[in-house]
Parts: C-alpha cells; sequence; structure tokens
C-alpha cells in the first residue's frame, strides 16, 4: 500500500483524492471525445460511489465508542502550524460521504448533456466531489476548512459558464456570498488554533479532536488575548454560526440560494442542493454545537433593547421563519427552479430545527457536567420543563414546604420566576447536609455543594433531543435525495422546453405520461408523503422539537409552513401536469423533439427513487448509524 | 428469531399487500393494458378479501379470550437513542370487524369500476386511461387495509396520508379538466391543514410515551399510560397531555372525515369518476378518519367519564363538531340538485352522527353505524354512478352518436341550463382561475346534466334494479324502522344520547345537545333521501336522455322492450330475437348475454350484494332486550360482545327503553312521508320549480345550493390573504426588497468604499508615486540641458564656476 511519511494510505483518503486524480487526468485528455471525459467521469465517480457504500458499511458494523471514528488516517503535513492531514468517519459523515457519493455520478450522467467544454464541465464535477468529501471526512480544521471552500470554486465555475441567462449575477452574488461569510470562519479557526496551541503547549493546533477536549471547557473567568473568554467565545460562535447557517441555509441568509440554483445547470443545481447545502448543516452537528455548548444556552442581554434571548432561540426561531417563508416564498414562485429551490429553504428549516433542540439539550447537559451553577440556571432556562425543574435541582423540602408546591406558587414557571421567588422567601431558613442555610441560596448551594453527579442526567430530555438530531440528519440526507431529484426532472423539462415558466406549461401529463408519473412521485417525496422518506426526517424532528421546553410554539408554528408546503408542490404538478394542454406545446414533438423524459435522465433519476422508497418503507438501513454518533456525542459529555 | 410462515401472527402483513403489489405491477408494466390492469386489480383485491375473511373468520371463532389475545406481529423499524420504534400489525376485534367489512366495499367497487369505466365510449379518456384509474385504485386500496392492520399510530397515518394522495390522484382523474383539478388540490389542502395537527399530535404522543402503539398505550396494563397521560401537564391552553393530544387527533379526524368547519373538500370531490366516491365516501377515506377516533377512543375520554357527564375536551370537540355536522350537512343535503352531491352531504352528515356518537361515548354505537353506513353509502353512490351512466346512454341515444353529444360531460366549464343562473349569486363574478389554485364553490356549483336530478324522473322503469338496490340504501340512510341497517345502528346512537344524557334524572348537555340534533338531522336525512329517489326514479321522465337512459350496451330494441315488464325483460333479450338487433339475432343466449350486460352486469351485480347488507347488517347489533330480535336470532347483541374486549374500559350500554325507538320512527317515518307529499304524490315536471323552493325562496334556495357560501368565505379569509403574504410579503417585500436590497446596500457600499480608494490611490498614492517619477523626470529633463555636449558652454560653466569660488576664496581670505 502507498505510504506516505511513514504513515499508510487508507481508503478514506484515496476517497477523498480519486475524484481529483480523475479530474486532473480529465483535463490533460486529448481534446477529441467528448464522450471519454464523460464516461471516464462517470467511471470515476461510480468507483468512489463504490468506495463508499464499503466505508458506510464498514462503519454501519462498526460499535464506534464515543469519540472514535472509522478509517481514521493521520499523516503528518503541515506540522509547523500543529496541522495534519487527518480524517476519519462517523455514522453522521458516513451518511453524507454516502449521500456525495451517490448523486455525484448522477448529476455526471445529467452533465452529459452539456456539448460546451465536455471536457472542463466533466473536470470541475470530480473536482467539487473531492472538496464536498474532504469537509465531511476531516479531522483537522485545517483540512476541514481547505475542502469547505475548496468546493465554492468549481461550483462558482459551474454556474458561471454554463449557467442560465442571469449566471454573472448569480455566481458572483453565491461565491462572495459564501466567501465573506467564511472569513469569519477563518479567523476564528485561527482564533482557537491559537488558543488551544497555547493550552496544550504548542503554538498551534488544528487538530479536531483536541479543539473538542480544550476549547469547550475553556473556563469563562480566564482571559484570551487580553479580552475575556466569554467574549471571545461569544464571538467565535457567531462566526461559526454565520458561516453554517448561511450554507444550510437558514433565513434570512438565503436569499442566494435561489439565485444560484435558478442559474446553475441541473447538474449543477442537483450537487448544489444535495450536498453543498448539507456542508452548513454537517458544520453546525461536528463543530458549531460541540465546540460552543455553553454558549448556545447561556441567556445574554441584548444591550441595545435590553431583550433577553439564548442563541439557541435565534436559531430556532430563524428555523421557524426559514420553514415558514420558505413554504410561503416557494408559493409565489412561477418559475419552476426557482419554487424547487425555495422549497430547500423549506426543508432544510427542519434540519435546522432539530439541530436547535440539539444544541439546547447539549448545552443543558453540558453546563450539568461542569458543575458550573450559574451555567446550569442559564441553561436549564431551555429546554427542562418546569415540573422537572424541582426534580433535577432541589432538595425535597425547603422551609417545610415541598419544592413542587413552592413552584406552584409561582405565577410565572421559569427558572428565573423561581430564582426570584426564593429571593423573596429571603429569612426562610432549611437544613441542607446538617447546617442552616437561607432559602434564598439553596438553588446555587444546591448545585454547588450538593454533588452534581448525582443530578439526573436529562434523560427525557436527551432523548428528545437524539430523536430531534437523528431527524435532522435524516432530513438532510433525504433533502439529498428528494431536492436532487426534484432539479432533475425540472431540469429534463428545461433542457426539451427551454422555458421553466410555470404560466406557459399546463396539461403535459398527456404529452409526458411517464415524466409526469416520476414528477408526482418525486414531488411527494418533497412533499413529506408518509411511505416515502421526507416524512420520517420531518416526522422525528417534530416529535424531537415539541416536547422539549421553549419549543412548543415553534414546531406549532412551522406547521403553517408545513401546510404550504403542499400547496407550492402541488402548483407545481398543477401548473405543469394538469389542465388543458397548453396550445404552445401540443405538437411541439413534431417540430422539434418530445418533451418526455430520456433515457439517461430516466437512468440517473432511478436509483434516487429506488432509495427514497427503501427510506420511506424501512429507514432503519441508515438511521442506526446516525443514532450510534448522535447518541454518542452526548455519551461523550456524560461520560466526561 | 424463528419465522415460521404458517403463523397466523404474520396473516396481517399480507392482507394490504396484494394490491400495492397490483399498483407497482399495473404501473411499471400494464400501464396501457386495459384488460390486464383489471385482471390485476381484480385478483389482487380478491386474495386480500380472502386472506382478511380468513383471518376474521378465525379470531371470531378461533381465539379464545379474543381482545385479550390478539394476531401481531412487529419489526424494528427506527432506532431511537436507546430505544427503537416497532412497526407492525395487529387484529383485534375492532380490526377484525374492519376486516369484514372493508375488503368487501373494497371489492365491490373494484368489479363495480370494470363495468363502470367500460361503459364510457372506447375514444374516452376514462377508457383510455382505466389502467391508471385502476393502478391509483389498487393503491388506494392497499393504503387502506394497511391503516386497518396497522398496529400503530405512525403507520395508521401512513395509510392515511397515502390514501390522501390517491384522492387527489383520483379526484383529479380528468387531469385536463380544469375543475377536477380544483377540486383535487381543495381535498388535498383541507385535509392537510388537519393532517399536520395531527402531526404534532402523533409526535407529542410519542415523546410522551414513547410509544404510539394502540395496546402498549391503551391496553397494556389497563391502561397505565392514559392515566399518566391525563395526569400530566401539557405545553399549551393549561390541558392535561392527553386532551392535547387528543384535540390534535380528533382535528386530523375533522378533516378526514369531512367534519365542520374542513368539510368543504367532499361536495368537490365529487368530481371524480363514481367509482372513486363511492371508495372516498364508504369504504375508505372518510372512514378511517372515524375508524382512527374509535381506535383511539380510550385516549380521547382519558381523565373523564362521559357516562356520568364527565366530558374530556377532545370528547366535548367532538361532540359538539359532529351534532353541528350533522344537522348542518342534512340541512345542505335538502337543496341539492346533483345526486352525488346529495350523497356527499348525507356522508358528511352521517359521520357527524358517529363523530357525535364518540364525543358522548356512544362507543359501540359509533362502530356499528360505521360499518352499516360503508355499507349502504357504498351502495348509494354505485348506484348513483348507474344512474349517471344511464343518463349518458339516454342522452346519446335521444341525440345520436353526435360530436356534440355528452359522452365527454366532464369539459364542460362553465354553468350552463335552465338553472345555472341560480348559482352565482348576485353581483358575483365568476372568477378567473388561470393564476391561483383553490377553487371557489360557485364555480364547481354548476351541475352536470347527466347528474341533476332534475332532469330525471321516471328511471324506475328504466333501470329497474338500479332503482331498487337504490331505494334498499336510501332507506338504510333514512333509517326506515325496524328493517334496515342503518335504522339500527342510528337508533342505537340516539338511544345512548337520550338514555344517558336525560335517564336517572341527569341532566348532561352535551348528550342533550347530541339528541337534539341528531333526531332533527335524522328527520331532514329521511326527506333528503326521499326526494332524491322521488326525484331521480318517480314519476315521468323530466328529459329527454332520462327518457331513454338505459345501462344496456346497445344491440336492444328499446322501444319494444320498454312495453315489457322489467323483471321480464333480460328474459326477452337473451331468448327472443324479434327484441335485439340484427347482428345479435340467431346468436347464443351467452353472446348476446355478453353484448347486452357487459357494463351493467359488473355494475349491478354490487348492487344487490351490497343491498343484501344494508338490509340485513343491521341484526347484528340489536339491542337484547328489543323484541324484535328475538324474532330473528333470539342471539345477545352480537356486535357489541365482539367488539368490547377491544379496550379495557367496560362497555356500558343503556338499558332498553322504547323511548328512543319511537324517536327514531317518528324522524325516519316523518321525514319520508312529508318527502312523499312534496315529491312523491305529485311529481315535479320539467321545468317546475322545486317545491322547497318555492317555501323558502330564492335567496334561501340560493344559499343552500351555494352552501351558504362558507366555501367562497373560505376562499376570501384563507386562501386569498395567504397567497398575498407568500407572494407579497416574504417574497417581494422581505425578500427582495428587504434582505436583497441590504445586501446591494453592502456590496454598494463596498464599491463605493473600492471606489474611494481607487480615488485616494490616484490622488495621492498615485500622486506622491507617480511625483517622484515626475519630478526626477522634470529633473532630468532640466539636467538633460546643461549636459548639452557643447563644448563653448561647458567652459561658460567652468569659467563661471572658477569665477564664483575664486570670489569666494577671496572674501573667506578677507
Amino acid at each position: 500500500m502507498l505510504e506516505i511519511g511513514g504513515t499508510e494510505v487508507n481508503l478514506l483518503t484515496i476517497l477523498v483524492f480519486l475524484p481529483l486524480i480523475g479530474a486532473s487526468i480529465i483535463s490533460i485528455l486529448p481534446r477529441r471525445s467528448a464522450n471519454l471525459a464523460r464516461y471516464m467521469a462517470l467511471g470515476f465517480s461510480l468507483v468512489v460511489a463504490v468506495m463508499a457504500v464499503v466505508i458506510f458499511i464498514e462503519t454501519w458494523n462498526k460499535d464506534l465508542a464515543p469519540g472514535e471514528f472509522a478509517y481514521e488516517n493521520q499523516i503528518e503535513w503541515f506540522s509547523l502550524i500543529g496541522s495534519s492531514w487527518h480524517v476519519g468517519v462517523d455514522g453522521i459523515s458516513a451518511s453524507m460521504i454516502l449521500l456525495t457519493a451517490l448523486l455525484t455520478p448522477l448529476a455526471v450522467l445529467i452533465a452529459f448533456e452539456h456539448d460546451e467544454h465536455p471536457f472542463a464541465v466533466m473536470a470541475l464535477f470530480l473536482f467539487m466531489e473531492t472538496g464536498m468529501l474532504g469537509v465531511f471526512a476531516a479531522m483537522d480544521m485545517l483540512v476541514f476548512f481547505l475542502f469547505y471552500e475548496l468546493g465554492l470554486v468549481p461550483m462558482y465555475f459551474i454556474i458561471y459558464i454554463w449557467g442560465g441567462e442571469n449566471r454573472d449575477y448569480a455566481s458572483r452574488k453565491f461565491f462572495i456570498y459564501t466567501m465573506a461569510a467564511s472569513l469569519g470562519l477563518l479567523l476564528a479557526i485561527q482564533l482557537i488554533a491559537f488558543v488551544v496551541g497555547d493550552r496544550t503547549g504548542q503554538t498551534l493546533t488544528f487538530d479536531m479532536q483536541t479543539w473538542m477536549d480544550v476549547w469547550p471547557d475553556l473556563s469563562t473567568q480566564s482571559s484570551v488575548l487580553g479580552f475575556s473568554a466569554q467574549t471571545v467565545k461569544w464571538l467565535a460562535l457567531l462566526a461559526f454560526a454565520v458561516a453554517f447557517g448561511l450554507k444550510i441555509p437558514i433565513w434570512p441568509f438565503h436569499t442566494w440560494l435561489p439565485d444560484a440554483h435558478t442559474e446553475a445547470p441541473t447538474a449543477g443545481s442537483m450537487l448544489l442542493a444535495g450536498v453543498l447545502l448539507k456542508l452548513g448543516a454537517y458544520g453546525f452537528l461536528r463543530l458549531a454545537i460541540p465546540l460552543f455548548p455553553l454558549e448556545w444556552v447561556q441567556i445574554r442581554t441584548l444591550r441595545i433593547l435590553g431583550v433577553e434571548f439564548q442563541a439557541v432561540e435565534v436559531l430556532a426561531a430563524f428555523a421557524m421563519l426559514s420553514i415558514v417563508f420558505g413554504a410561503f416564498t416557494a408559493w409565489a414562485q412561477d418559475d419552476f427552479k426557482r419554487l424547487i429551490a425555495y422549497s430547500s429553504v423549506n426543508h432544510m428549516g427542519f434540519v435546522a430545527m432539530g439541530l436547535a433542540v440539539f444544541a439546547a439539550v447539549y448545552g443543558v447537559q453540558f453546563a450539568l457536567s461542569q458543575n458550573q451553577p450559574d451555567l446550569v440556571l442559564d441553561a436549564l432556562e431551555h429546554a427542562v420543563k418546569e415540573e422537572d425543574v424541582a426534580t433535577y435541582l432541589l432538595p425535597e423540602e425547603i422551609g417545610g414546604r415541598s419544592a413542587e408546591s413552592l413552584i406552584e406558587t409561582s405565577s410565572t414557571k421559569s427558572v428565573i420566576a423561581y430564582r426570584k421567588l426564593m429571593d423573596i422567601e429571603d429569612g426562610v431558613t432549611v437544613t441542607c447536609g446538617g447546617a442552616e442555610v437561607q432559602a434564598s441560596q439553596i438553588i446555587t448551594d444546591n448545585v454547588r455543594t450538593c454533588d452534581v453527579s448525582s443530578f439526573p442526567r436529562l434523560e427525557k430530555e436527551r432523548h428528545h433531543a437524539t430523536v430531534a438530531a437523528n431527524g435532522a440528519v435524516l432530513q438532510m440526507f433525504n433533502h439529498g435525495l428528494s431536492a436532487a431529484g426534484m432539479f432533475l426532472l425540472v431540469g429534463a423539462l428545461y433542457h426539451k422546453a427551454h422555458t421553466r415558466d410555470l404560466r406557459r406549461f399546463g396539461g403535459l401529463w398527456h404529452l409526458v405520461p411517464v415524466y409526469g408519473a416520476v414528477l408526482v412521485f418525486m414531488s411527494m417525496a418533497s412533499l413529506g408523503l408518509p411511505g416515502l422518506n421526507g416524512f420520517v426526517g420531518e416526522y422525528l424532528v417534530v416529535a424531537g422539537s415539541f416536547p422539549v421546553k421553549g419549543f412548543e410554539v415553534y414546531v406549532l408554528i412551522s406547521m403553517v409552513g408545513l401546510l404550504i408546503t403542499g400547496a407550492y408542490i402541488l402548483k407545481g404538478l398543477q401548473k405543469v401536469l394538469h389542465g388543458p394542454v397548453n396550445p404552445e406545446w401540443q405538437h411541439y414533438h413534431e417540430h422539434h423533439h418530445s418533451l418526455e423524459i430520456s433515457f439517461r435522465e430516466l437512468l440517473a433519476v432511478a436509483p434516487l427513487m429506488i432509495l427514497i422508497v427503501i427510506t420511506g418503507l424501512y429507514p432503519n438501513w441508515i438511521l442506526p448509524v446516525i443514532n450510534d454518533s448522535v447518541s454518542a456525542m452526548f455519551a461523550a459529555v456524560i461520560g466526561g | 428469531m424463528d419465522f415460521n410462515p404458517l403463523d397466523p401472527n404474520y396473516l396481517p402483513w399480507l392482507i394490504p399487500v396484494p394490491p400495492l403489489i397490483s399498483f407497482a405491477l399495473i404501473v411499471l408494466f400494464v400501464g396501457r393494458s386495459k384488460f390486464w390492469s383489471h385482471i390485476l386489480a381484480l385478483t389482487a383485491v380478491i386474495i386480500s378479501w380472502v386472506i382478511s375473511w380468513g383471518v376474521y373468520l378465525q379470531v371470531a371463532y378461533g381465539i379464545e379470550n379474543f381482545g385479550a389475545a390478539v394476531y401481531g406481529n412487529s419489526i424494528d423499524w427506527l432506532d431511537l437513542g436507546e430505544t427503537t420504534f416497532k412497526m407492525g400489525v395487529v387484529v383485534d376485534p375492532l380490526t377484525a370487524i374492519m376486516l369484514f367489512m372493508v375488503p368487501l366495499a373494497i371489492l365491490m367497487i373494484f368489479i363495480y369500476s370494470i363495468g363502470y369505466m367500460n361503459a364510457y365510449p372506447e375514444d374516452d379518456a376514462h377508457q383510455k386511461r382505466s389502467a391508471r384509474f385502476f393502478a391509483y385504485l389498487s393503491l388506494f386500496a392497499g393504503a387502506m387495509l394497511t391503516l386497518v392492520v396497522a398496529d400503530n399510530l405512525l403507520l395508521l397515518f401512513v395509510g392515511w396520508e397515502v390514501m390522501g394522495l390517491c384522492s387527489y390522484l383520483l379526484i383529479g382523474f380528468l387531469i385536463e379538466k380544469k375543475s377536477a383539478n380544483q377540486a383535487a388540490v381543495k381535498a388535498f389542502m383541507t385535509t392537510r391543514v388537519a393532517d399536520v395537527l395531527m402531526l404534532v399530535g402523533i409526535g407529542y404522543l410519542y415523546a410522551m410515551t414513547g410509544t404510539l402503539n394502540f395496546r402498549e398505550i391503551m391496553y397494556v396494563n389497563h391502561g397505565e399510560m392514559l392515566e399518566m397521560l391525563a395526569e400530566a401537564d401539557a405545553p399549551l391552553f393549561g390541558m392535561s397531555a392527553a386532551a392535547l393530544i387528543g384535540i390534535l387527533l380528533v382535528m386530523g379526524t375533522v378533516g378526514k372525515s369531512s367534519q365542520f368547519p374542513l368539510h368543504v373538500w367532499l361536495p368537490d370531490a365529487m368530481e371524480g369518476p363514481t367509482p372513486v366516491s363511492a371508495m372516498i365516501h364508504a369504504a375508505a377515506m372518510v372512514s378511517a378518519g372515524v375508524y382512527m377516533i374509535i381506535r383511539m377512543y380510550p385516549l380521547l375520554s382519558a381523565g373523564g367519564n362521559p357516562h356520568a357527564g364527565d366530558y374530556t375536551e377532545p370528547l366535548m370537540l367532538m361532540g359538539v363538531v359532529g351534532s353541528f355536522t350533522a344537522l348542518f350537512a342534512a340541512v345542505l343535503g335538502v337543496g341539492q340538485d346533483d345526486v352525488k352531491r346529495v350523497l356527499a352531504y348525507s356522508t358528511i352528515s352521517q359521520l357527524g352522527f358517529m363523530v357525535a356518537a364518540l364525543g358522548i361515548g356512544a362507543y359501540v354505537a359509533a362502530a356499528f353505524h360505521l360499518i352499516t353506513h360503508a355499507f349502504f353509502k357504498a351502495l348509494l353512490f354505485m348506484s348513483s354512478g348507474a344512474v349517471i351512466h344511464a343518463m349518458e346512454h339516454g342522452e346519446h341515444h335521444a341525440h345520436g352518436h353526435d360530436a356534440h353529444g355528452h359522452d365527454d360531460h366532464g369539459h364542460h366549464e362553465l354553468p350552463h341550463g335552465a338553472y345555472g343562473q341560480l348559482h352565482a349569486f348576485e353581483g358575483e363574478e365568476i372568477p378567473e382561475w388561470n393564476t391561483t389554485m383553490v377553487p371557489d364553490g360557485i364555480v364547481l356549483d354548476y351541475v352536470a346534466d347527466p347528474n341533476n336530478v332534475r332532469y330525471m324522473g321516471g328511471l324506475l322503469n328504466r333501470i329497474p334494479i338500479t332503482a331498487l338496490a337504490f331505494a334498499a340504501g336510501g332507506l338504510s340512510l333514512a333509517g326506515f324502522p325496524l328493517v334496515t341497517a342503518g335504522f339500527w345502528s342510528k337508533d342505537e346512537i340516539l338511544a345512548d344520547a337520550l338514555l344517558v344524557g336525560l335517564g336517572d334524572g341527569n341532566f348532561y348537555w352535551l348528550h342533550v345537545l347530541v339528541f337534539v340534533s341528531l333526531i332533527i338531522a335524522a328527520t331532514f336525512t329521511a326527506f333528503y333521501t326521499g326526494r332524491l329517489w322521488l326525484m331521480t326514479f318517480w314519476g315521468r321522465p323530466r328529459s329527454a336522455a332520462a327518457e331513454h337512459a338505459t345501462l344496456m350496451a346497445g344491440g336492444v330494441d328499446d322501444h319494444k322492450l320498454a312495453e315489457v315488464p322489467y323483471y321480464l325483460r333480460w328474459q326477452k333479450v337473451l331468448r327472443d330475437d324479434e327484441y335485439v338487433d340484427d347482428h345479435l339475432k340467431g346468436k347464443s343466449q351467452l353472446q348476446k348475454f355478453f353484448a347486452v350486460y357487459r357494463d351493467s352486469f359488473p355494475m349491478q351485480l354490487p348492487l344487490v350484494i351490497l343491498s343484501f347488507f344494508a338490509i340485513f347488517a343491521g341484526f347484528v347489533g340489536i339491542h337484547p332486550d328489543f323484541w324484535f330480535l328475538k324474532i330473528f336470532t333470539g342471539e345477545n347483541n352480537y356486535f357489541k360482545n365482539f367488539l368490547a374486549p377491544t379496550i379495557v374500559e367496560s362497555i356500558e350500554v343503556p338499558d332498553f327503553s322504547i323511548v328512543p325507538v319511537l324517536f327514531s320512527f317518528a324522524a325516519a317515518l316523518g321525514g319520508l312521508t312529508a318527502a312523499w307529499f312534496v315529491y312523491g304524490a305529485q311529481p315535479i315536471k320539467a321545468g317546475q320549480k322545486d317545491p322547497v323552493h318555492n317555501l323558502i325562496g330564492d335567496s334561501a334556495w340560493a344559499a343552500l345550493q351555494n352552501r351558504f357560501y362558507l366555501d367562497t368565505l373560505f376562499l376570501r379569509a384563507f386562501y386569498v390573504p395567504f397567497e398575498w403574504f407568500g407572494r407579497v410579503v416574504t417574497y417581494r417585500w422581505i425578500d427582495k426588497e428587504t434582505i436583497d436590497e441590504l445586501l446591494f446596500m453592502f456590496a454598494d457600499g463596498a464599491v463605493w468604499i473600492g471606489e474611494a480608494i481607487k480615488r485616494l490611490n490616484y490622488v495621492v498614492i498615485d500622486g506622491v508615486g507617480d511625483g517622484i517619477p515626475r519630478l526626477i523626470g522634470m529633473f532630468g529633463g532640466w539636467f538633460r540641458n546643461i549636459q548639452s555636449g557643447r563644448v563653448q558652454q561647458y567652459m561658460l560653466f567652468v569659467a563661471a564656476a572658477a569665477l564664483m569660488l575664486g570670489t569666494l576664496l577671496v572674501a573667506l581670505a578677507l
């Protein structure tokens, strides 16, 4: 086997670089036969897909301990600044790698339709695949960031060269917008690398696992570069959240997406919606949440208005707005592709919602494990129900009254109200640990002096959060399938009809029976019809979020979005397939060519349809591996 | 785990599978073949039916203590944290009863559909898309059977939603027809309002209990979980968790079973081919809603006891909504001219009966009415389909086979005909639907001619079997005393409401409300049923189409045959050559049969079979103390005894009393008698106004025909603002004019800064940068002047310098 610097190169590393090798070969091929480039690109991506399946199955079969990764491979690379080529997969990244590797061959198959610069387009798609795979595999932050940015470049060119009429604007907006957000991310990464390196006796370190061990535990009292660690952490979180949120995209950072999607060529849209959006969500789950557990749940006051808020609340509210506004805006579109593009905002909103729930509960769990009373109190404000606060925090009796009865007397049942209540009850003393204690001090004392490890481990909340996070990851996978499928179908029609204007279609089902059936199927998957994949993810997010305190309202309002999802999906179907046949198309096939889906397109959409049905009927083919990784994240906190 | 394929616990899995397979096969392989799609679909349904009845017989007679012991099996479906969500099937008494009814009704609908679709002319869209129709129908059947055998709410919800999709596809079956598509979208969206709420309910229930399995929630440990749910506080509205979950689930039923105010989709759903209406309104979709709340009844009533007047919130919701819907829809049923739409309102009304019954805890009565209703309503819909076909044939016959005939009656877009002007109320423009999607009630109130009872009359002589079957179903719907199934099930609901609500000196408000509403609704029901039958079949034909209406495929001398008494006709046709056309003369009886009764036989066979059930299915559920029962069976209340073990709670049925029976008698007979005097004694003539119209006046009649303008109201109150919100607020204002404008501002700012820096470069940096070379250049230029190469000049410079130096030195020396 190949060795670099004394370390063997493993399958995962090869997987990441194989598309790049393919791209290089294609770009130096003699420009004779376009088909050579096409089939070579297809071949490379298929080999990558097979490797990804192998990696997925192996990860499935491995029982990974918390913090353990499969296919770990560390090769010396940039030791001077504490960075190495370090890759590995857990369940979450394995499923994302699977998604990437499955979608790329299909996108390549669709990209066969480009007769302009066929070599360049094929090379760029493979190049992009390397970028995406590298992000999911990275265990070193510099590698992560490198690949995170690397994916942008081919996408920019794909939109800019093969895109629609307005590609100039769209590609530039896409590139600059995402680059701008990445700047903050880069700064934050360097900062953390410096601080973590400092604490571990190195100049810099970019190793993700070292980060996980050091950075979240970093005391907020300490100072970093002369600033308080709290401020620095908060700013770093902001940088991470904005960069990843923009990628998901969360409302209100979503406006680049409809433009980019609409102008991108079909294959580009497939990968953009199918995989690139997942990078953001993946970044949240892998980095933004575990690196800043406390920052998500700390209560902050907005200087200007004096409003108290928590970061998770903001995330949840934005997720809700993505769901609702995304759906409404999609409904308003008359451009078929734009409609589907906005549907991505709507669907990825559910991912964000699941992540918010996860962040909330993860933060509380972490605060408990940190034995930091104030943090616990802040954190508990979210995610734990009032009636449970008593059991989590209080001795059974206070001043002769049961904790529960005290809480019931409080008009607003929240921890803060409870704290105030205790202040009022000043002077009441209780016996705690054999000594008379002021009741007002009870809560903090209880946290401080009593054994935190005896606290219940938030089992209920943890279960809900696990369900929601499972749902979020599954929704990422499902959206990858159905959004790619929808874009494929829109593109298939556009490629032949040369218009995407819904007002010009109508009654096409007669003319394109097969296309019609596939479109109905894919639309239903996108709509979340039970029995198909989309439903499982959305259900899990709803079931996991609704019972968590503070999220009820968000979920209920999001249901409006789910309702409107039906409206825009049916709008698309109705405008394209139903109604009287638009005379424009009645004899189109006689003068031009048939509008019916071509065999190549059918070949590309069939695997998606099969996976959609399988995932809908038996989601457990993929969920256990996701579930193990999500549970392991909690286990890592509890175990510590 | 050992897998024993003969273990009956696996059997329920197999029930929904054959139709699903036939769906896949038709879609993938025989999408163009009418013949093979019919064969596949029918075979699959027959297999399902055989297995279902096999399971039914086995559980009914083969299991000791059925209810505590059940058939069931499950698989791991989702790993969530340390728990695993299981997906499975179960056959308990309630499922068993559904397994008796549903596959039978579905089978009848399939047989009927073959005749129904074939009865269209060869070039009609129905014929050409027959395979697609049977594919959808198979999927529908598979989904309904999935729902029935599901052992948990999530699988039930899968079947529930897939049925929603099928109804969308089937209602919009004539895809070129705009109104059909609008009706389909309306059905889908209206039920989706309810479904998303139900989804939250399911999610919340799962979060609270960690399971969605019916028996684990409601049966195991005597409903321990229910107690927990009834005591836990819900996060919203200060209810108990059980109440909140219950309300969310009931909302699902309000949508699916078409209860007020989400009933608006169902009358429009009549746009689908008639077998679809039978499917949606009888065997499957709407029954599913009621089935679900019957299934979840212990949860809905957790924490209360309706038999003691202690209602939980979900029960109150059901009682109030159900009784209002029953009455409201029954009133609307009086004012409809479309034969199918009358039946649609009757369905809404009857579902209201069931929902109201559950609201007051009449568990058995609700289930009983669900079963009998399914039979007689399927019968009525299929009969009405036969009527419509007969009218279409009659139209053909009357006008010849011109291109402008009514073979494609579905292509009318706008109201026309004698009564069209009534439908749009004053000042109302008929809206243009090019840019919007939810239909307005007004356009759809147009009644297609073959469906319009005003053009019928006298069909008894033309299609006698259908007329009698329709009568059987109609009497059952009206609750004709003692001999029809509908009477017994309806009576049981009324008895429960009256005897519990006012018995023993109690006064339970919900019971009383339900009783009063339902008894009035029952009277109206009897009246409009009587009206419908009399308008359709009685009196003289009011149009040429009615005069020539027939279900026979042709080849018969119609006029000659009309003189023969109808019970002798088929013999004449088959045996006597003088009644058939030339090309059939001398053929064998079998050949004649296939030529003449090709369509009517498969259409009417199910009618006959269902008529049997519409009449006799009621005898299984008669109160044991009622003398009538003893004449027939002498047995106990079989239905109740069979169903009762489904739930842990013991089911109380009030003691027998003659009072509610008398009320039932009065309602049914009163309504029917009134209908006879208004429509039967003197049948209305062509062009004559409806007597009820005369009675209540134009505006009230128009309001009736336009569903009290509720659809229009919803359109304006919800659809229009929602659409505006999406188009204007979120897209234009927020996305385009705020967020993107902000971005542009940033971009413009960046460009401005860039420009400014450029200027700065130009002025300052370029100024300095360019200035230095320029200065050097200037200096150079100047310097060049002195380096001219001319010796005299050099000498002059040298002389001048020497002079200056000399002067300097002299000055210093001094």
